[in-house]
């Protein structure tokens, strides 16, 4: 898996907790919490969708890893590739 | 061999169902198991002679604009993945606060209740809007901090009692499970619920809110066991090991979430003490009477409240009655009055709920049962009339359906001891009990109402089943 599919895994997630994000625009290098309105509850879910469609466990300790779609490809994409 | 679940839900109340949702989303194996045989708890619905009723809907609150994505309710929805539309939900015309004298109206938007507390009240409006906006700004950490007196705390912002008492009224009459005070913090969330957002229901009532949630639920693979009561928690070990059905059957899970309450949870576990008598039960019960019209009130005049909150008497006392009934105060839902559009209700409906004695409804024969409810029924359709609009027209002929509720049907049907809606007066804010696998949600977990239990259970599942 690449960066970028990696990032498009994350944005389909968010894309499914908060339908009514426009999402055509979020920008890689920027916090999602600063760009979208996204709260503790939604990352939650965030970690939770990795986990049940992609088998991928984020421990609480690296949640910080996912604060935006540039740091979320660094940290996931590695997790991805060791899955196969 | 007894069945093992990751997760067994005590009730399905809304809490029970929306903590079910959440533990199923993530491929949990659960199960919710309740004792009646209607899904909802004291949010449920039933037919008589023909006819729907929704038992606990007089409006749900927090309503809000579908675009403020950090408000509670649209987050509850997100967590469920429901789609809001599916709920069909219409606004509240306005409510008032109805005291002798004076009325304050608001409605979902807070600039009324503002700009009526100013004309009211001239020299309170700075301190009210001191207070309104102290509210907006409350920190959520701090929801969670212990019982304190909103009595002492509301003193810096308001001093004319006769506001402070028109300003509790209908957040405890929402939402307390304490005599004649709050906890802050739930006085802050019911403020927010009411004040600064405000009433919808479902074009079709709760039904469908039920409907669409276990919908979810079911779709998700969630297993619900309807008439299946739990007898027993048997601990061990400091952990729950085994849970007992009323029927005879056993089933284990690794974690087990109870709506029932807390003095009913523990009774479960058998500490001895029987929830009615446990020193955490609610003092607080209540009657509601249900009129059934041909025409809708709007036709006699009363066509503009949605919701009435009222107290006649010289001080708003908010606690067990010695009477029955304490016709002094109370709330008059008038369904009708939502924004129905072009789908009116078919029929009229009056609901009025007063505080009532557990122990005098309890205590009568089957025979004296019947006879005081007739007899108070007819009492407190009189006593709402001062409060309410004149009326245009004579309206009683048109009378073809009535019920009521007392304590002890709340009793008979959720098993909240002394059938005290609102639950213990102590709330277990953190969810935990004794027993590492045991959690509580929904009313005695502090969240209660339709929106709160809701929260409530998907809070608790968060953060026990989840994340834990
Ligand atoms: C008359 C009335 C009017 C109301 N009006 C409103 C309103 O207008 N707006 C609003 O927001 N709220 C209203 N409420 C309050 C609201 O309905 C409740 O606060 C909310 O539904 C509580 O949900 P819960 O999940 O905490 O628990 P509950 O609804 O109490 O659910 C507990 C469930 O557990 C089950 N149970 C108990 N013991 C066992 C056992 N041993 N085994 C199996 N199952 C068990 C019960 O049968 C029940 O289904 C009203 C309530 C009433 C009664």
């Amino acid at each position: 898996m690449t960066k970028d599919e990696c990032k498009q895994v994350v944005l389909d997630i968010i894309a499914e907790i908060a339908p009514d994000e426009d999402l055509s625009d979020v920008k890689g290098d920027v916090a999602l919490r600063e760009q979208l309105d996204l709260d503790s509850m939604d990352f939650l879910d965030i970690v939770m969708e990795l986990r049940k469609q992609h088998s991928i466990e984020v421990p609480e300790a690296d949640y910080v890893q996912l604060a935006s779609l540039d740091s979320c490809a660094e940290y996931l994409t590695p997790k991805f590739n060791a899955l196969v | 061999m007894s069945e093992h679940y990751d997760v067994a839900i005590i009730g399905a109340g809304m809490s029970g169902l929306t903590a079910g949702i959440r533990a199923a989303h993530f491929g949990k194996k659960t199960i919710i198991l309740e004792q009646h045989n209607a899904p909802g708890g004291l949010n449920s619905f039933y037919a008589k002679d023909g006819r729907k009723y929704d038992v606990g809907l007089h409006a749900m609150t927090n309503f809000v604009s579908p675009k403020e994505r950090r408000a509670v309710f649209n987050k509850i929805l997100r967590q469920l993945r429901i789609n809001r539309a599916d709920l069909d939900l219409i606004e509240q015309k306005s409510s008032r606060i109805a005291f002798p004298g004076t009325n304050l109206r608001f409605s979902n938007d807070e600039a009324l209740l503002e700009s009526e507390v100013e004309a009211a009240f001239p020299g309170q409006i700075d301190g009210f809007k001191r207070l309104s906006e102290t509210i907006r700004d409350y920190p959520d950490s701090d929801l969670e901090l212990p019982y304190r007196s909103t009595r002492e705390w509301i003193k810096q912002f308001i001093s004319d009692p006769f506001l402070e008492e028109m300003i509790f009224c209908p957040l405890m009459y929402y939402g307390s499970a304490v005599e004649d005070d709050m906890d802050v913090g739930q006085f802050v969330i019911m403020f927010r619920s009411i004040f600064h957002e405000g009433f919808s229901r479902p074009v079709e009532g709760i039904r469908l809110l039920i409907r669409v949630v276990l919908q979810r639920y079911r779709e998700l693979g969630g297993i619900r066991k309807m008439k299946t009561g739990v007898k027993r928690l048997v601990a061990e070990g400091g952990r729950i090991s085994r849970i007992i059905l009323e029927n005879g059957d056993e089933i284990t899970a690794d974690s087990v979430l109870s709506c029932a309450g807390y003095p009913e949870t523990y009774g479960l576990v058998g500490d001895g003490v029987a929830p009615d008598e446990s020193e955490f039960a609610g003092q607080l019960a209540f009657s509601e009477t249900i009129a059934v019209y041909e025409d809708l009130p709007e036709t006699w005049g009363w066509g503009d409240d949605t919701i009435v909150f009222f107290n006649n008497a010289d001080r708003f006392e908010y606690r067990n009655p010695s009477d029955p009934v304490d016709l002094r105060s109370g709330v008059i839902c008038l369904p009708s009055n939502f924004e129905f559009g072009d789908r009116p209700l078919k029929e009229g409906l009056v609901r009025v709920t007063c505080l009532a004695n557990h122990d005098t409804w309890c205590g009568y024969s089957e025979e004296d049962y019947r006879a005081a409810k007739d007899e108070w029924f007819d009492r407190i359709q009189k006593s709402i009339l001062p409060m309410m609009p004149e009326v245009t027209r004579d309206y009683s002929g048109g009378l073809v359906a009535t019920d009521m509720f007392t304590p002890r049907t709340v009793k008979k049907f959720t098993r909240r001891a002394r059938g005290a809606i609102y639950g213990s007066p102590k709330k277990i804010k953190d969810g935990r009990t004794e027993w590492d696998n045991l959690f509580l949600c929904g009313t005695d977990q502090g969240y209660l109402g339709i929106v709160g239990s809701m929260l409530s259970g998907v809070v608790v599942a968060n953060q026990y089943v989840l994340k834990g």
